[in-house]
């Protein structure tokens, strides 16, 4: 039977909204599934992942060297604790996990599986390849099975369990090599965007940051997070953590608006799980339209704020 | 100090990928290649580096068949003072090229590796990270700022959350996300100039790498079609339409 680690992803002594979604894909292969938490005082992130459904064990490792998630820190312990008797290992498939995973992977001489979005069995994964332009199906070798999880392609687990939580201790020696320095976070009082059920993005049409307001107005007043394509985060419109797309964040939106955006294969590979995109394009032949459910050809200063004005 | 570039043949990113009809994988015979966009990243830096004095050497690096030979031809014209080829004919998992590139970045005694983030074709993100495991040195992925300072560096990563700062000792690992530079345009006369620069060429047994077992692929499909749009000719029609679609 499959014994399964997932690898809690926290901040500010918060569970991260993908791990609910990587147990979902934990429970595809079925079996244990056992959350470890690393963190300077693990118990609060470890009483939030002991209520998501599925989970039969949390682990809290509390070391004062993992207050921030380091993959050089984490790496070693998880391999630690990956080595009693587990077959998988979980994590989820955020900035966080495609740091980290590797580092097992390589740790455990296995080779890894990114961006999980089927499990066929406890071998057998879909994933995608070419900005999600095709999509193959892996069968892994003897060993450690070893993912990151595309957060896109699961529904979070609810948060009516509970588990029991057990804080264990890890004796690996952790390296000093990589010291964290500090993290400039963007806050926004916008829903999130690898969360929110509407997003609304805008490309390199807007021109510049001022003009990205008819964007943010637009979203506030239909309560949707806010996105971008590469060209607005590279000409400096926004910052990187809205960028949308192959190596920006794969989201999931209900509803997503791609405003004066092309439509390029990057970017589209980070909207494929969008169930409604609405385009609206100057250019007729945008080809954003092949893809776009609902399209509208027009000057989005014009189309935007009228669009504001009638939601 | 001498810098270790890793550099990837892949499908162009302007290609429109085709799936071959019987799902044994994508077509990649008579479409165009270049090299990895990150990868060119990773040069442009490593170049920087060395005409801000922080690095004397580059070394770049590739795993493939005879045509990546011009895929090193272009690391050079960027500014590579040498490069290696190992020579492998088909499919190369990134356990087993990083366990290669770890056997050079040890022979070659480099402070410093870097590479692109993700290669566009299998888009797995891995080969960096496993390389710095490998061999047990910091890494810091997903740079989009690198400062050296004697032997640390400091490295300004884009991560979900926002940028992250982390202080690595070298020798590290640092993979290379967009907006770390803009690679410069290759001028006739760097192209030139690289032909005449020299191409090792070796194998994984001269490295001493047993490639590790590799994941099997059964089937490549394309992903599901989306069903045809509607276009509508007014900001009242979009709103009519969403909100028959129960989404306003
Ligand atoms: C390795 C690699 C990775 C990449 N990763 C990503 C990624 O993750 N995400 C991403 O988005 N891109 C990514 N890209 C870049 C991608 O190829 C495109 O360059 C980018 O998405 C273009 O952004 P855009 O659509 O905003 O700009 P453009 O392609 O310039 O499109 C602007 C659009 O706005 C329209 N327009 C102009 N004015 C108006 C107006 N007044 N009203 C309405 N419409 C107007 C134009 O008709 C045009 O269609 C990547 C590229 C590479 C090489």
């Amino acid at each position: 039977m499959s014994k399964i680690l997932i690898v809690a992803e926290h901040a500010e002594g918060k569970l991260n909204g993908g791990v609910a979604k990587t147990v979902a894909a934990a429970k595809g292969v079925g079996g244990e599934i056992h959350v470890a938490v690393f963190a300077a005082d693990a118990a609060a992130v470890a009483e939030q992942a002991a209520k998501l459904d599925g989970v039969t064990k949390v682990l809290a490792v509390n070391n004062a060297a993992n207050a921030n998630p380091v993959a050089a820190v984490l790496a070693p312990q998880i391999v630690e604790v990956a080595s009693g008797g587990y077959t998988h290992v979980f994590v989820p498939g955020t900035t966080f996990g495609k740091d980290l995973a590797p580092r097992i992977a390589a740790k455990l001489d296995v080779q890894q599986v990114s961006d999980v979005m089927a499990v066929h069995g406890p071998n057998s994964f879909d994933r995608p390849i070419y900005a999600g332009n095709a999509i193959t199906t892996v069968e892994t070798p003897a060993g450690t099975v070893v993912a990151t999880v595309r957060l896109a392609s699961f529904q979070a687990v609810g948060a009516g369990g509970s588990a029991s939580v057990e804080t264990v201790s890890v004796g690996a020696a952790v390296p000093t090599h990589t010291r964290y320095v500090k993290l400039e976070a963007q806050k926004s009082e916008r829903p999130d965007l690898q969360s929110a059920a509407r997003v609304v993005s805008g490309g390199r049409a807007l021109g510049s940051s001022e003009n990205f307001k008819v964007i943010f107005d637009f979203a506030d007043k239909i309560g949707a997070g806010v996105g971008a394509s590469r060209a607005a985060v590279d000409s400096g419109y926004v910052p990187n953590d809205m960028q949308v797309g192959q190596t920006g964040k794969i989201i999931a939106p209900e509803l997503y608006f791609a405003v004066g955006i092309s439509g390029a294969i990057q970017h589209l590979a980070g909207i494929k799980d969008a169930r409604t995109i609405v385009a609206i394009n100057k250019d007729p032949e945008a080809p954003i339209f092949e893809v776009a459910d609902i399209g509208l050809v027009g000057d989005l200063f014009q189309v935007v704020p009228e669009l504001t004005g009638k939601v | 100090m001498k810098a270790l570039v890793s550099v990837k043949r892949v499908v162009d990113y302007n290609v429109r990928i085709q799936v071959k009809s019987d799902g044994s994988g994508v077509v990649t015979d008579g479409v165009k290649h270049s090299m990895n966009p990150f990868d060119e990243i990773a040069m442009e830096e490593a170049v920087r580096l060395k005409e801000k004095g922080k690095v004397t050497e580059i070394v770049a690096v590739t795993i493939g068949g005879a045509k990546n030979e011009e895929t090193l031809r272009t690391a050079l014209a960027f500014g590579a003072d040498r490069a290696i080829h190992v020579k492998e004919e088909g499919e190369v998992q990134p356990l087993t090229a990083a366990k290669a590139f770890a056997a050079v970045l040890k022979k070659e005694e480099a402070k410093l590796f870097l590479a692109g983030k993700q290669a566009i074709d299998d888009d797995a993100n891995q080969t960096g990270q496993m390389v710095a495991a490998l061999l047990d040195i910091a890494q810091a992925t997903f740079a989009s700022k690198v400062e050296i300072d004697g032997d640390k560096a400091t490295v300004t990563r884009e991560i979900d959350a926002g940028l992250e700062t982390l202080e690595v000792d070298l020798p590290a690992v640092i993979t290379t996300d967009l907006r770390l530079n803009e690679p410069r345009y290759l001028k006739l006369p760097d192209i030139m100039k690289a032909k005449k620069k020299p191409i090792e060429a070796v194998s994984f047994a001269d490295l001493g790498v047993t490639p590790a077992a590799g994941l099997k692929t059964t089937k490549t499909v394309p992903p599901p079609a989306r069903s045809k749009g509607i276009m509508v000719k007014t900001t009242d029609e979009l709103v009519e339409a969403l909100k028959s679609k129960g989404l306003l």
